[in-house]
């Protein structure tokens, strides 16, 4: 996918003022987080599972060349076809090559971040391959013209009229009927257009949770179905999947599982954990009859070697966007690529580099709310900051803001005229202040009060009060 | 190390295993694992442990059975409970008749299904095999059940096909109260006695929690996206 990154501030302004957007995302903040909190509170164990599950992820990838070449073995002994790929360009033409030697028209698609993270779809259609995407919210997104602004509810950024338009126009053609008002007609109709998808695909492609090194099978977590309609009812079943998501044994799945969901959705399970293992068996009256595991590295390895190697303990849950206020207030469509929020904001510098996405890490106000959540206990802030570090030392950040931090970092190695000047400071905001007791507008911080105002100083400087205690 | 294996030639970016793998161990810094680890490491996944097991599967059978009841309903299953097998295809009946279904079924080839006794309820019109698109009732068994989450356990084989989880819009599982346990490690410690090193996996393992729902228009809970409206669940308690 092409990134749009570098255009953060302005794509952030775009989404605080864009009514729809801010309607959904009003629901969207005590939607997931009131449920995670739930959930977690009915498991007691909820804590030491995390413990856990970062402990079996750290062991995984330090290990993860064995991981991988044993899941990949057993994947070969079930009669499945590992692709081993290194980029994306990689990942397409092998996908492509799949299809065509399936001669595949239509191709069916559950939830994929990888398949976003490689462009798969644009790819497909520009080689006569349609790709029809079967997630209610990335077959919404699809219809749109849009992209998932949330890597676990694709189409959260808009609401209910705005998918009742959109189907209404797009479905017009193929007998949709009158414009629709209510979820459940919505659902309803989505079922009763896919449906015969699912059944005339050529080819499924779906992503992998997980990547079981002990069976070599692939697992995919989901509440609707589409994921297992996209890999029972075709002739072929294509998983894509990075290198992280080896685990070693089914019991190390298991802990994972037990966070997972809590976590994504505040629900005690997913409806759907499909465990596949190979195509159909001889005798088996469905199932694929091929099946084919793309396993990407698309800068995995290269993170794994690097300071960021903790975030490829990420399962993609998405809590942390559900915690984010800075998400919660833009938007993933802000972010301007295929992992919005606060993993995004770590990831994305590592996948698209740092000159295009140095804005994203910049994007929080190390609340430290995606750190207390992440059930990975990716240390999100932490690697934020890390990221912050390197845009300063590569010169990215604009020229006053450069000037400010210089002027501040002089300002606090020199006490004296640091007192001095913030003397000064005061008095000049308590002139301000001094009709109403606060301030509503400043000068060189308009954006700041904008939406709030400033309190005027009443008495000293901390320093100031230090003085005075310390003598008294 | 094997090198050149034919799938590498599929992926047209030369040898991707060898890169891939060189990769993650130059940002490991370090080789191949030694003879030892790899050993130990292989010992890991034959012989593998449990890890933590929330402790609220456990308890007697009776409570697993309330357990999974309380908590496949809490996620909008149905659940009824039967004296003996001579009652399933009374349930079955009755489910029909309180949700206006037709008494037109599909039912998995499986012979765990032949103990009930489907011929004192003639009208039930059942055909044997997979899902086709216009089934709406299908009837299946389990192979376990996990009181944890309240979550059915299903493999495939050649007399379970995977279809009759997804297509038809009602799904009826005919459960075995002695299937219920507590916890998902259960299943594979189950599916690891069919075979060794690994080798003991159907082609799909389907863990069903509920029915089918999306919350993808506006966070609002709607049963019925893909799979299947309905999933009720039969407990023979014998």
């Amino acid at each position: 996918m092409q990134s749009t990154s570098h255009d953060f501030i302005a794509r952030a302004q775009k989404g605080l003022v864009d009514e729809d957007l801010q309607d959904a995302l009003g629901r969207f903040r005590t939607g997931f987080s009131v449920k995670r909190s739930e959930a977690v509170a009915r498991l007691p164990e909820f804590e030491a599972l995390r413990d856990k599950a970062v402990e079996i992820k750290n062991h995984t990838l330090e290990h993860l060349d064995f991981y991988l070449e044993r899941f990949a073995s057993k994947v070969e002994e079930s009669g499945g076809v590992v692709h081993w790929c290194v980029t994306p360009e990689d990942a397409r033409q092998t996908v492509l090559d799949i299809c065509r030697a399936h001669d595949a028209k239509t191709v069916t698609k559950s939830k994929s971040m990888i398949g976003e993270e490689i462009a798969l779809n644009p790819f497909l259609e520009s080689n006569d391959i349609e790709p029809i995407e079967t997630d209610l919210g990335e077959y919404i997104v699809q219809l749109a013209g849009e992209y998932p602004s949330h890597i676990i509810a694709p189409a959260v950024h808009k609401t209910k009229d705005q998918v009742a338009d959109l189907f209404y126009e797009r479905h017009k053609d193929q007998g949709g009927g009158k414009r629709l008002e209510e979820v459940d007609e919505l659902v309803d109709q989505a079922r009763a257009m896919l449906r015969h998808r699912f059944i005339d695909a050529d080819v499924g492609i779906t992503g992998a949770n997980f990547l079981v090194a002990e069976t070599g099978t692939t697992a995919i977590v989901t509440n609707e179905g589409n994921g297992d309609l996209t890999q029972i009812l075709p002739r072929v079943h294509i998983v894509l999947a990075t290198l992280e998501k080896a685990v070693p044994t089914l019991d190390d799945m298991s802990t994972i599982l037990r966070v997972l969901a809590r976590s994504a959705t505040g629900q005690e399970f997913s409806t759907y954990t499909t465990l596949s293992t190979g195509p159909k068996r001889p005798g088996d009256l469905d199932g694929p009859e091929a099946f084919h595991v793309i396993l990407l590295d698309n800068g995995r390895s290269r993170m794994l070697g690097s300071e960021f190697r903790e975030v490829l303990r990420c399962i993609k849950c998405g809590a942390c966007m559900n915690h984010c206020p800075v998400y919660g207030s833009i938007g993933g469509h802000a972010y301007g690529w295929v992992y919005p929020g606060p993993v995004g904001a770590v990831l994305t510098p590592n996948l698209v580099g740092l000159e295009e996405a140095h804005h994203l890490p910049n994007a929080s106000t190390f609340c430290g709310r995606c750190e207390d959540v992440c059930p990975m206990r990716i240390p999100l802030p932490g690697l934020m900051r890390r990221w912050r570090e390197q845009e300063f030392d590569a010169g990215l950040q604009a020229p006053r803001y450069r000037l400010g931090l210089a002027l501040w970092a002089w300002l606090v190695r020199h006490p004296t005229s640091y007192r001095l000047s913030s003397a000064v400071l005061i008095r000049a905001l308590r002139l301000l202040g001094a009709r109403r007791g606060r301030i509503a507008r400043l000068p060189f911080a308009r954006g700041w009060t904008m939406g709030r105002d400033m309190p005027a100083p009443e008495g000293g400087s901390f320093h100031a009060k230090w003085r005075r205690r310390s003598r008294a | 190390m094997s090198g050149n294996t034919t799938e590498n030639e599929a992926n047209g970016s030369g040898n991707g295993r060898e890169r891939v793998l060189g990769a993650l161990r130059s940002s490991l810094g370090r080789e191949e694992l030694p003879a030892a680890v790899r050993a130990e490491l292989t010992a890991r996944l034959s012989s593998p442990k449990s890890n933590l097991i929330p402790a609220r599967g456990d308890g007697s059978p009776a409570d697993q059975v309330a357990l999974f009841t309380e908590m496949a309903e809490a996620v909008q299953a149905s659940v009824v409970r039967v004296p003996d097998d001579a009652d399933v295809p009374n349930a079955v009946t009755l489910y029909l008749a309180q949700n206006n279904l037709p008494s037109d079924m599909v039912m998995a080839p499986d012979a765990e299904l032949n103990r009930y006794p489907w011929a004192t309820r003639p009208m039930l019109n059942m055909r044997r095999g997979h899902a086709v698109d216009t089934d709406q009732v299908s009837v299946t068994g389990a192979d376990m059940a996990f009181a944890e989450t309240g979550t059915l356990m299903l493999t495939s084989d050649a007399t379970r096909p995977s279809t009759l989880n997804f297509l038809p819009e009602n799904h009826i599982v005919v459960l075995r109260a002695e299937q219920i346990t507590g916890a998902y490690e259960e299943g594979w410690r189950r599916l690891r006695a069919n075979g060794e090193d690994g080798a003991f996996m159907p082609r799909t393992v389907n863990l069903i929690t509920g029915p089918s729902r999306t919350g993808d228009i506006e966070q609002r809970l709607q049963l019925g996206a893909h799979g299947p409206r309905r999933l009720h669940i039969i407990i023979v308690e014998q």
